[in-house]
Order: structure tokens, then sequence, then C-alpha cells
């Protein structure tokens, strides 16, 4: 397992570097500001629709150390995660809110130790759980028993898999990390997960192993449907394509290997208006480790906290104020809106309207 | 002139524009519509693209359809299969000449 970024000291790039980095457009070719195209669309300025999706990140504690990661999560990230009094104050708020779908993700959300507490506790407030899951976590001696668990409270996996080939599964999160994310998967089914009828939502998340975009969901979700089955007997629900973000170890990336600047004209180039109604952070209220609100993990990586007067803690949530926010946005948007559009629920466009339902 | 074949001509594609917009404009709309799904899926026709690209040996060409390919899902067993396709097709059109060269060398000889 490697280092995070911050630890391996090589470019640690602080948030303001990084935003120093996606807003300077003195570039070879200037950006367009990301609220010009939202100012185009009609869709400026943006403003959330409702708090559809609670997401808290438990930490940045994780058992891998992928090349992509917008968290720079890692083994040795122990410090900055979610405390039992903060996980309270979530609790607090979700009872404020209308049953939200409480979307848990990390790092390994798992490895916090208050983790199957606030499960239970949230799924007694009768709320949809999803878990955000490395898949490699589920075999960990340490986590016995957590596929059982999840299984249990009927919490839906969302177990990011980046490819059906060991090669590029772990030229991404590293060696030996497919063979292991094989075997969690298989437990999972023979739990019930991904099989017709149990009711246990086994989703699978596919993003590029490189600097370039997505390929159609459809298209590469039979792929992984036919590949998965053929070679190791799995079965899942659906698979979510998600867009890398310019940020931390992608960016880190994008910037070492020289692909930064064609990476985000191309994101630019493909900026979808549909996408962008439909962007997650319109009915999603996200919640960094130290209890600091955010309208996506994506500014919560970046440090950019809810804004324009809103609550900016969880101690001083106000629903009716956060459900109608305004959105805090930056060049690093690009990556929700191109294209067919990328979510942690996969692609955005034509999402508009259930984003509007609540 | 900085020299042949620079990568940041590739976005200047469009610059073809300029004093002949009809025939780009037109150029374009075929284009655009050779690469819709049809008959053929997305990926099939990149992977045809790719392959046509290493045969034209377009620096340009490989560059765009390396990513349009891997955007489109293709990986890079797919991806070098495609390319041996072009260079089979190419190794054995020269070979096939062979036989106007036999057949030249036969109507020469006693």
């Amino acid at each position: 397992m490697g280092t995070s970024l911050v630890s391996a000291r090589h470019s640690p790039p602080p948030a303001e570097e990084r935003l120093r980095i996606l807003n300077n457009r003195a570039g070879r070719s200037p950006q367009r500001p990301f609220d010009d195209a939202l100012a185009a669309s009609g869709l400026h300025p943006l403003a959330a629709t409702g708090i559809e999706i609670f997401q808290v990140n438990a930490g940045k504690l994780c058992n891998q150390t992928c090349k992509h990661c917008h968290v720079d999560a890692g083994p040795d990230r122990t410090e900055e995660n979610m405390t039992r009094e903060t996980f309270e104050l979530c609790l607090d708020a979700i009872r404020r809110l209308d049953r939200p779908k409480v979307d848990i993700t990390g790092g390994a959300p798992e490895l916090n130790p208050n983790f199957r507490w606030f499960v239970e506790q949230v799924r007694g407030l009768g709320c949809h759980v999803m878990d955000r899951c490395n898949l490699t976590v589920l075999t960990l001696r340490s986590q016995s028993g957590l596929a059982e668990f999840l299984a249990r409270n009927r919490v839906e996996v969302i177990a990011s898999l980046p490819y059906f080939s060991a090669d590029r599964t772990d030229a991404q999160r590293g060696g030996g990390i497919f063979e292991k994310s094989i075997e969690a998967l298989q437990k999972l089914n023979g739990l019930g997960y991904g099989q017709p009828g149990s009711g246990l939502a086994l989703n699978l998340v596919y993003n590029p192993t490189g600097a370039f975009l997505p390929p159609p969901q459809q298209a590469i979700e039979a792929d992984f449907r036919r590949e998965l089955k053929k070679r190791h007997g799995i079965v899942f629900q659906s698979l979510y394509v998600i867009t890398n973000m310019p940020i931390s170890r992608f960016l880190d990336f994008l910037m070492r290997s020289g692909n930064y600047e064609r990476y985000m004209n191309k994101l630019i180039a493909a900026y979808n208006p549909p996408a962008a109604a439909g962007v997650m952070c319109r009915n999603t209220l996200s919640i960094g480790w130290d209890g600091a609100l955010y309208d996506c993990d994506f500014n919560q990586m970046l440090e950019l906290g809810t804004g324009f007067g809103a609550p900016r803690h969880i101690r001083d949530f106000d629903p009716a104020q956060l459900a109608r926010r305004r959105i805090v946005t930056g060049q690093h948007c690009y990556g929700c809106t191109a294209g067919a559009g990328s979510s942690c629920g996969g692609v955005t466009a034509g999402k508009a309207a259930d984003a509007g339902s609540g | 002139m900085s020299g042949y074949y620079n990568e940041d001509d590739l976005p200047r594609f469009g610059e073809m524009g300029k004093n002949a917009p009809e025939l780009w404009e037109k150029f374009n709309e075929w284009y655009g519509a050779v690469f819709q799904e049809g008959a053929l899926s997305q990926r099939e026709k990149c992977l045809i693209a790719l392959a046509v690209a290493h045969a034209v040996q377009c620096p340009y060409c490989i560059d765009a359809y390396t990513q349009e390919s891997l955007e489109k899902g293709s990986n890079l067993e797919q991806m070098t299969e495609a390319v041996h396709v072009a260079a089979a097709i190419k190794g054995g059109a020269a070979l096939v000449h062979g036989l106007q060269m036999r057949n030249t060398a036969e109507a020469l000889s006693m």
C-alpha cells in the first residue's frame, strides 16, 4: 500500500494551491469560467432543490491508496475521522429531514469505529443507507462479519471497481486489489447482494483509469455484466459511471503526466446543460469528518464550504435554509457536467426532474 | 515553422474552415453523421477509425481515436487487435503485390 500525498510530501498541493491551479485561466488556451457556462444554460446562480441525500464523509482513513482518489485517503490518514459526537449531530440533523437517503463515504467508512453503530441508528430512523465500499475492506480480518452486518441492515452497497480485469483495476487501485475485490463481490453475492428479488442492492462504480472521459453508462454496464458473470459468476444491479475529478491525487497525476490542460479543455468542451441541471449538489448535503458542511464531496476536498450565508457546520443545521442554499461552484464542477454528467449515482443528464422533486 | 506534426495543431483543426467555410461545413456534417450510432456501434466505428489511422499513419488521428476508443469503453486488448488488423491488411497488401512482381519477372524471363 502507498501513502497519501499529504504523507508522501512529494507534492501535497494544499486546497488553495489546487484551487489556484484550477482557476488559472492564463494557460495556452484560456478556460471558460464555469459560472459563464451555467449562465448560458439559465442555471446561474445554481441553487439546491432540497436535501434528499445526506452524504456523510466518515473520514480519510482507507486500507487502499488509489491513484485517482479525490480524498487523498490512505492507511496513514488516521487523524481526520468523524467522532461519535459529530455522528450524533448528523443523527439530530437527519431527524429534522424527511427520511433522506444517507450516503456514507470516506476513505473506507467502515474503518471508522462508529460506522456500525451509526448505520444501525440511521436504519432505526427508517432511512435508506448507502455504503460506498472499496470492497477489499470486506476481506480484512479486522472487519469480520462486515458483509453480514450490511446485509442484515439492508444497506445498499456501492462498490468501486474500475474495470473487469486485473491489469486496469490494479494499475489504479494497487497490486492484488482486483483479486480481493472479486472475492468480496462473490461474498456479497452469496449473501444475496445483487441477486434479483433479494432487496439487497449491489451497484458498481466505474471510473476511467486515466485522463479520458468515461464511456456511455449503458454500454460499459453491459460489458461488466457479461464479463463479470462469465469470468467470476458475479451479478450486480447497476453500474454507475463516474468522471475523474481534477482534484487531489488525480489532479496531481494530470499535472505530472502533462495531461492537465488537455483534460480540462475536454471537460469544458463536453459541458452539457441537461447534465448540469441534474448535478448531485442540488439535492445533496455533504458533511465532512469534522462536521463542516459542503455542497458536495469534491468541494469538501477543496475545502470550499457552504457559502452565501448558509450554515457552515452541522451543529448549526437549518434544513429550510440549506435546502434552498446557493451552491458554491468552481472550474472543477466541469467534471460533473461533461457529457452525460457524473455524480455519485452515475450519469446526471435527465435527472433534473428527480432533483426537483424534493 | 516549429516543425511537422505539432500536437497543438489538433485542436486547431477547425481553422480549416477558414477560406472554405461551406466545404468545411459539409465535411463536418458528413463526418459527424458517419460516427453516429447505426448498424455499427460508435465503439466499433471508433475501432475502425483507430485501425485506419494506423494504416494511413496519421498521428493526429491515432491520438484522437486512441482517446475516443477509450472513451467508448474499448480496452487495450481490443485496440491492439484493431491495429493488428490494419497492419495485417497493410502487410498483406504489400505481399499480394508480389504477384505483380512475379508476373513481370515471368514476362521478362525466358
